[in-house]
């Protein structure tokens, strides 16, 4: 009888582990802030779908730009129609892999400041970007916070003189995601 | 043996197929993801046209929730025609006007009200959308609004309306709009103008059909079109049918709209029944409309 149940819980020890090798999250969110002089512009978005690949070290991140939500509704119409153009755009994306993954033990709880290489698709636009990032364990949950700042001129996304104090060039992005192990179905 | 066998070749699967993972690629897993969600999202469509208005008369678009419209029109005199010329400044000397207020309640209703020069009326609508156009997992290719307007003519002639009663008109409008591509949305306008008291002794009810569209020139601006035909049973002898031809500039919270138009009325019982201005007699004007939303109820994002 011991030695039945030996195979049996081998085999589904390794499924367990291998499993918990993709991790998820579909209500990640992500922060646009703007900051200029006549206002401070503000855009939450909680439906992000992000994907980390623990053993290889690679993350994944989409979202739809329409879930990105305004104070004003005019701004949030704006943002879609004239300058990310999410009709054409729907999506943004970025897949990037952790450079030091060695720093992170999976296992151990605690935090650990990393940092994330990859291609940011924004406006159609694709372009490298380095960024640092915090990837926190506790109780078996993996959390990934980043802050980081992109130009939007660089993603051919373009403001129109007349409302340059209204809107800053460089937007600051505020990256959260709660991540549970991953299962099929 | 054999069951030993059995568990152990399962258990084998079992690590085999868990080990697949290793090759599994998260990019391809997130668009599984993302196209398992988008059956189940519905995604409305917007802004099909810059504001609620398209010309003279509504536009499928509703006002945001929380957010009140304040609506300038105006209209100028005939350009040409008998009351233009340079005599009359090219009409600038004959301009009338409407001031509205629009609110939105939720997503789908929106009320509001006016005070035109013309027949001195005031007026007060509700817009509801019944059906939204949408993409996702509730596919709908049009909006349909329902859109009722009550106008009161306050002009201060009691022997011609001895009633109270005999001032009041209802407008029962639906109007059926699609955004056929970002640029271009048409909609066509059903409508039935009730009027309690005809002084121009024309019927009651006047059945008219519009047809109206805009065509986007760049991300800020377009051009839209709204023609209000008079079924010929029911037209107003005299009357003319409406044709305007306008241009939407959109800076901000403003909305700009300059048409030009035979009609000097803006409410829909003044302008669809009761327009005699004629474009081959050079009764064209010029006119504008200018909307400035205010945020009134703070939209309450979702605390997470």
């Amino acid at each position: 009888m011991k030695k039945r149940i030996l195979p049996v819980f081998i085999g589904f020890l390794v499924t367990l582990s291998a499993s918990a090798q993709t991790y998820i999250t579909r209500s990640g969110r992500v922060i646009f802030f703007s900051k200029a002089p006549v206002e401070n512009i503000e855009a939450n978005n909680n439906e992000v779908t992000s994907f980390l690949d623990i053993k290889k070290g690679e993350v994944a991140f989409v979202t739809l730009i329409k879930s990105f939500k305004f104070k004003k509704a005019l701004m949030e119409e704006h943002f879609n129609e004239n300058y990310m153009e999410s009709n054409t755009f729907p999506k943004a994306n970025f897949k990037g892999t952790i450079t030091d993954l060695s720093k992170v033990n999976f296992y151990k709880d605690g935090a650990y400041t990393v940092t994330i290489k990859g291609d940011l698709t924004i406006h159609g636009v694709t372009k490298n970007i380095e960024v640092p990032a915090t990837v926190s364990l506790s109780e078996g949950k993996i959390n990934a916070n980043s802050k980081f700042n992109i130009k939007v001129k660089e993603y051919n996304i373009k403001i129109p003189s007349t409302v340059v104090n209204n809107i800053a060039e460089t937007i600051t992005i505020t990256v959260d995601c709660k991540y549970e192990p991953f299962k099929k179905g | 043996m054999r069951k030993k066998l059995l568990i152990i070749t399962t258990s084998f699967f079992m690590a085999t197929s868990s080990f697949a993972q290793d090759t599994t690629d998260i990019s391809k897993m997130l668009e599984d993801e993302l196209k398992a969600n988008d059956i189940n999202k519905t995604y409305y469509t917007t802004a099909t046209f810059k504001t609620t208005r398209l010309i003279d008369g509504h536009s499928v678009e509703n006002t945001a929730p929380g957010v009140l419209d304040v609506k300038i029109s105006h209209r100028f005199g005939t350009i040409g025609g008998s009351n233009g010329g340079a005599y009359n400044f090219f009409g600038l000397d004959n301009a009338t006007m409407r001031l509205g207020f629009d609110y939105g309640i939720t997503h789908t209703l929106m009320i509001g009200i006016g005070r035109s020069t013309s027949n001195k009326t005031f007026d007060a609508f509700f817009k509801l959308k019944i059906l939204r156009q949408s993409t996702g997992k509730r596919k709908m290719p049009i909006t349909l609004s329902y859109v009722p307007t009550i106008g009161v003519i306050s002009f201060r002639d009691t022997s011609l309306y001895k009633f109270f009663s005999s001032r009041v008109n209802f407008t029962h409008q639906l109007i059926i709009g699609r955004k056929f591509t970002e640029g271009l949305s048409l909609q066509i306008m059903p409508t039935l103008v009730h009027r309690n008291y005809p002084v121009d002794r024309g019927p009651n009810d006047v059945y008219a059909f519009g047809i109206g569209g805009r065509q986007k020139l760049s991300k800020r601006t377009s051009f839209n079109a709204e023609y209000y035909y008079q079924i010929p049973s029911t037209k107003v002898p005299g009357t003319v049918n409406v044709l305007s031809l306008g241009f939407d500039i959109e800076t901000g919270g403003h909305v700009f709209q300059l048409h030009i138009t035979n009609s000097s009325s803006m409410t829909e019982s003044n302008f669809i029944t009761g327009n005699k201005g004629s474009w081959q007699k050079g009764d064209i004007l010029f006119g504008f409309n200018i909307s400035r939303v205010f945020n009134v109820v703070k939209k309450h994002t979702k605390e997470w």
